[in-house]
């Protein structure tokens, strides 16, 4: 599992420059990110180097921010990688709320992060198909 | 056009003075006998009926306000027993908020007089079909038009409101000729008349009395010109008798308040102090003729100015300007009283100990509209787009529920709205009446 910040932003010209300004002066690193959005707010997901600092300063500035572990799946850069994994996850009837990937270095496996409905039961189907799951993300 | 009270409509001020004085010694014997709230107001003041001596010592008396009747709710303010009472109705809105008012069948006789000098004052006579698109129910509105209109012997369609295609067939197949409703619903109507294709020349429509909400004069120009008719103002609050308090007269000059009824004042809203005729602020209204729920220098929070010149139309009671606004929060949305307070509370309700809220009402094309803006705070917040949809939904269908007017409700980060001088400005509304 890995921690995610999920931040409330309205849908209002400057925002993101704000919580990205924020993060960047104090030397935090985004490794990955991804909005989803309605036509009122969204939701900006990240994952930086320090997740507790990158809160707390987020919340001085007036950013709602909470942090949610997510499951991090390594998944091969290639055709077909993800779809394997998601196949066993439906199988199991494992709802998925959210997902996004980032891809480390491009020689690497893609980093799936994904919400899903029930977490335990989604680890132990991942850990019996012998997908890797990752605790960390690099800084 | 018919005046259909001339005696009393076109009455020389000297006269009506004469009548007002006597109708209100009698209104505060029987409120000082009967109603112990108006006894005790009257004694902290330290003064008794009898030492009202003219219409000019009427601002020795205290006034009374909606929170009075709040205060002695349901039946309070009553001056009859019950069994009196033939008609009950409430102030529209709300849950919290509600008064009850209740009429004799004297009350309900005046008030049928009132609507018929209004409806005449529109230039409707025995010879019209009038549509009554008000709400029929608790709302003074629907009832209150319709006796009237039966009243002057027109032929009454009791539509009530909404059905809005169903309003526009039946207007075209009996022949309307009088259209009742909010403006805001005038507008809507007209607009569906254009979708559905009617050519004006099939409508035979030749006034409108529109009346519970605030509008203005360029709305009058659009409506007049779409629906091709005479747009009237009329004015009325159910706290004091419903529709029928004042009305416009084709001059559209202001409307005539029917003074031998109510005894209007105009104050100002801060200091108490009565202003002179001319003088812009809050109308203040003493029921003559009041049985079931007579009241004393009601404070209306309506904001109008008094001319007291003879109008064109021949008749001699005083005309009250355009309601230009309120000297409380109450917004009218659609017709139905919202109060900030009411949405406060609704949002403590859901879970937030301080709720930071803006109120923004717009006019979309012809309706109304309401979106709460809410800061979102830690403990409403969720990751999941679909978690805070949901808390949008839970809170505008709570709000739509105790406001009984649909609400939009918009999510905002926190510290994002508008805090002045320690109290924030709670709402902007932006329909420019």
């Amino acid at each position: 599992m890995v921690k995610q910040i999920s931040v409330f932003l309205e849908n209002k010209c400057g925002r993101l420059v704000r919580v990205t300004e924020a993060l960047g002066k104090n030397n935090i690193n985004i490794r990955a990110l991804s909005i989803a959005d309605t036509s009122d707010f969204g939701i900006l997901r990240i994952i930086v180097d320090q997740t507790e600092k990158a809160i707390k300063i987020l919340k001085d500035e007036g950013f709602i921010a909470s942090m949610t572990e997510v499951i991090a799946v390594k998944v091969p850069d290639r055709p077909g990688g993800l779809a394997k994994v998601l196949k066993y996850l439906e199988e199991k009837e494992i709802n998925i709320e959210y997902l996004y990937s980032f891809i480390e270095k491009p020689e690497e496996d893609a980093l799936i992060l994904m919400r899903v409905d029930d977490i335990p039961h989604a680890l132990q189907t991942l850990k019996e198909k012998g997908i890797e799951t990752v605790n960390k993300v690099r800084g | 056009m018919p005046i259909w009270n001339p005696k009393y409509e076109t009455m020389s001020r000297e006269e009506l003075e004469k009548l007002q004085y006597l109708r209100l010694k009698k209104t505060l014997e029987l409120v000082y006998q009967r109603v112990p709230f108006y006894q005790k107001a009257f004694k902290e003041k330290g003064i008794e009926p009898g030492d009202i001596k003219s219409l000019a010592d009427l601002s020795k008396l205290p006034f009374t306000t909606k929170e009075d009747l709040r205060q002695n709710y349901p039946f309070g303010l009553f001056a009859v027993p019950l069994q009196e009472v033939v008609r009950l109705h409430s102030s529209s809105g709300t849950t919290g908020q509600a008064t009850v008012v209740g009429y004799t069948r004297n009350d309900l006789e005046t008030w049928s007089e009132l609507i018929a000098r209004t409806l005449s004052c529109s230039g409707a006579t025995a010879n019209s079909v009038i549509q009554i698109a008000y709400g029929y129910g608790l709302f003074t509105g629907g009832l209150g038009l319709h006796y009237g209109a039966e009243k002057l012997g027109a032929t009454v369609i009791p539509i009530s409101g909404g059905q809005t295609k169903k309003q526009v067939r039946i207007m075209v197949d009996f022949q309307t000729t009088v259209l009742a409703c909010t403006p805001s619903y005038a507008l809507y109507i007209a607009e569906t008349i254009e979708e559905m294709g009617i050519k004006p020349e099939e409508l035979k429509l030749k006034a409108g009395v529109f009346g519970a909400e605030p509008w203005t004069e360029s709305m009058r120009r659009v409506v007049e010109e779409k629906l091709n008719i005479d747009a009237i103002d009329i004015y009325g609050l159910s706290e004091v008798m419903g529709p029928g308090i004042s009305s416009e007269c084709l001059q559209k000059d202001g409307l005539h308040i029917f003074e031998d009824h109510f005894l209007p004042e105009i104050i100002d809203p801060h200091t108490g102090e009565v202003l002179p005729d001319g003088e812009t602020g809050e109308l203040v209204l003493t029921t003559l003729t009041k049985e079931a729920i007579p009241v004393i220098r009601y404070r209306t929070r309506d904001i109008t100015s008094l001319k007291r010149e003879k109008c064109p139309c021949g008749r001699t009671m005083v005309r009250m300007a355009k309601v230009s606004g309120r000297t409380d929060d109450m917004l009218i949305i659609r017709g139905v009283n919202v109060f900030p307070s009411q949405i406060e509370a609704v949002l403590m309700d859901l879970g937030q100990t301080e709720p930071h809220y803006q109120i923004v009402v717009d006019r979309e094309g012809s309706l109304d509209t309401l979106t709460v803006l809410v800061e979102v705070s830690e403990q409403m917040f969720s990751d999941k787009v679909k978690g805070l949809e949901e808390l949008e939904k839970v809170i505008s269908r709570e709000l739509e529920s105790n406001l009984a007017v649909k609400a939009k409700v918009t999510l905002v980060e926190p510290k994002s709205l508008q805090r002045s001088e320690g109290k924030a400005k709670r709402v902007i509304d932006k329909r420019n009446l």
